[in-house]
């Protein structure tokens, strides 16, 4: 189990809940600490911070302590805690809004190849419309420094094993509507990149 | 009985085995297909990482095109499937929402039409009779785990087509199709595929344990229902004694004696005709 980080970082936002709130629609002030999801959380082995305890610090305000924490980055979406919560907390939903929050105010990100991840994904589907393997592994391995020779070994036996079983793709498919996509991403995103 | 079809990125790359099963399956069956033209990425695990309104528009892109065809969405990966759901429930909520997301992809989006995994198809509109009365070659004597994952039936609100903690449509399915469908831990387990470049220490340890659970029960093969799992337990799984990997669709196709089955089952990385010869399926 990842070690737990002593709360030394004592700095309160009393607005932090607020947003949180506003921001998700997550009703995290109905969470009454049962730890229903820590206790069925699959990728609590590698956060440290607990499920349940990002909620309770995100409602007292603790905004440092959550936003540094590496369980926003770590959370898969299994959407098994929020499935099991009895106060129907959204915590899959809650991590979304925190970590949008880190990146926005570029605090220091505790897991720095997740986002780089999410992005080098959404970077062919902003140009062609459709995802493009290629491209994305590329653009995340060059961005994320997965130089090193075992990280180079794996990629060169899963992309040889994909090529002869066809399963390649070595030019990306451009649908029609790639103006509609630019279009979205810009109203969205606005001037945020991908 | 016909459906808008959305394929989704893989069936063109990494899931190009469930893609061809799946549509030469509900041509077996009488489920008419028709792809949704010109659709988009929904975006992933990475459209609502990044941005909500960015992951509902993708999505809701598709929805308004299939709208367009009149018909429901027939969906293979159980991530796309999720999203799709998601933006189309909320739409419905909301009529502010529909609005914007309308004016967001530049096209009318009424939220009239609903969106279906075709598992959810086979079991519940087909009917598992249905599937029974086309077996040619019962798959007896092979033991399987179904794997469900997280998508496929979770948040239950959003998906709901079985119960999120002991689903049994493909266990039923897998029932009716001659094999043994074996009760296990890890059903409803996530294989961790959304970190796998990213983090691949956890969704190593996350899948691993999947693999261990089926093993446990003896299982000679995992049975999955979506291409994200897939890529993950079949190109990422470790050690000597690997297990088979094999799409649900496969394995109708299998027991209905279709022909291009074997060329299916050439495209997985961890083999899986030793096994099926060994049952004298192919
Ligand atoms: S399961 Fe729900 S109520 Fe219980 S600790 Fe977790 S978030 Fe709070
Ligand atoms: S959604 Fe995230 S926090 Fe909830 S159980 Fe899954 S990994 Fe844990």
């Amino acid at each position: 189990m990842a070690s737990k980080p002593k709360y030394n970082n004592t700095v309160c936002d009393p607005s932090f809940a607020a947003q949180v709130r506003e921001r998700s629609g997550v009703e995290i002030e109905r969470c009454y600490q049962c730890m229903t999801c820590t206790l069925g959380c699959d990728a609590n082995f590698a956060m440290d911070v607990a499920p349940n305890q990002i909620v309770r610090l995100t409602q007292i305000g603790m905004k440092e302590a959550v936003l540094t924490s590496s369980s926003i980055w770590v959370c898969t979406s299994c959407e098994a805690c929020v499935t099991r919560c009895p106060n129907e907390i959204n915590i899959p939903h809650l991590m979304d809004c925190l970590h949008q929050i880190a990146l926005e105010e570029e605090t220091p990100v505790k897991e720095p190849a997740v986002p780089v991840f999410h992005r080098a994904f959404m970077a062919p589907v902003r140009q062609f419309g459709r995802q493009f393997e290629v491209l994305m592994t590329g653009l995340f391995i060059l961005k994320a420094r997965k130089f090193s020779l075992r990280d180079m070994l794996t990629n060169a036996k899963l992309g040889f094993g994909m090529f002869t079983r066809g399963k390649l793709k070595f030019g990306p498919h451009r649908i029609k509507g790639t103006k509609a996509m630019n279009d979205i991403f810009q109203k969205t995103l606005g001037g945020r990149g991908t | 009985m016909k459906y808008a079809f959305y394929p989704g990125c893989t069936q063109e790359s990494t899931a190009i085995e469930f893609g061809r099963s799946s549509e030469e399956v509900c041509r077996r069956l009488g489920i008419e297909l028709e792809e949704i033209p010109d659709w988009n990425c929904c975006g992933a695990s990475s459209g609502h990482f990044l941005d909500d309104d960015l992951a509902h528009a993708l999505t809701a892109r598709n929805l308004a095109l299939a709208e367009g065809q009149g018909l429901d969405t027939a969906i293979v990966c159980a991530a796309c499937y999720l999203r799709l759901r998601c933006t189309q429930i909320k739409a419905r909520e909301s009529a502010d929402f529909k609005k914007k997301m309308a004016e967001v992809i530049g096209m009318p989006y009424e939220a009239t039409r609903t969106v279906r995994h075709l598992l959810d198809i086979i079991v519940n509109d087909l009917g598992i009779e249905e599937v029974t009365k086309k077996i040619v070659k019962p798959l007896t004597g092979l033991r399987l785990a179904p794997y469900y994952g997280c998508y496929l039936v979770r948040p239950p609100e959003i998906v709901g087509f079985d119960d999120p903690e002991n689903p049994l449509s493909m266990d039923r399915l897998l029932t009716a199709l001659g094999a043994e469908a074996l009760d296990w831990a890890g059903k409803v387990d996530c294989c961790g595929g959304s970190l796998i470049l990213s983090k691949e220490e956890i969704a190593m340890k996350l899948l691993g344990e999947v693999i261990e659970d089926a093993r446990e029960v003896d299982a000679e093969a995992i049975v999955v229902a979506c291409p994200m799992c897939h890529a993950n337990l079949d190109m990422r799984q470790s050690g000597k004694n690997r297990l088979p990997i094999l799409y649900f669709t496969e394995l109708i196709g299998l027991a209905l004696d279709i022909e291009e089955s074997s060329t299916w089952f050439k495209k997985h990385m961890v083999d899986a005709i030793p096994l099926l010869r060994k049952h004298g399926l192919i």
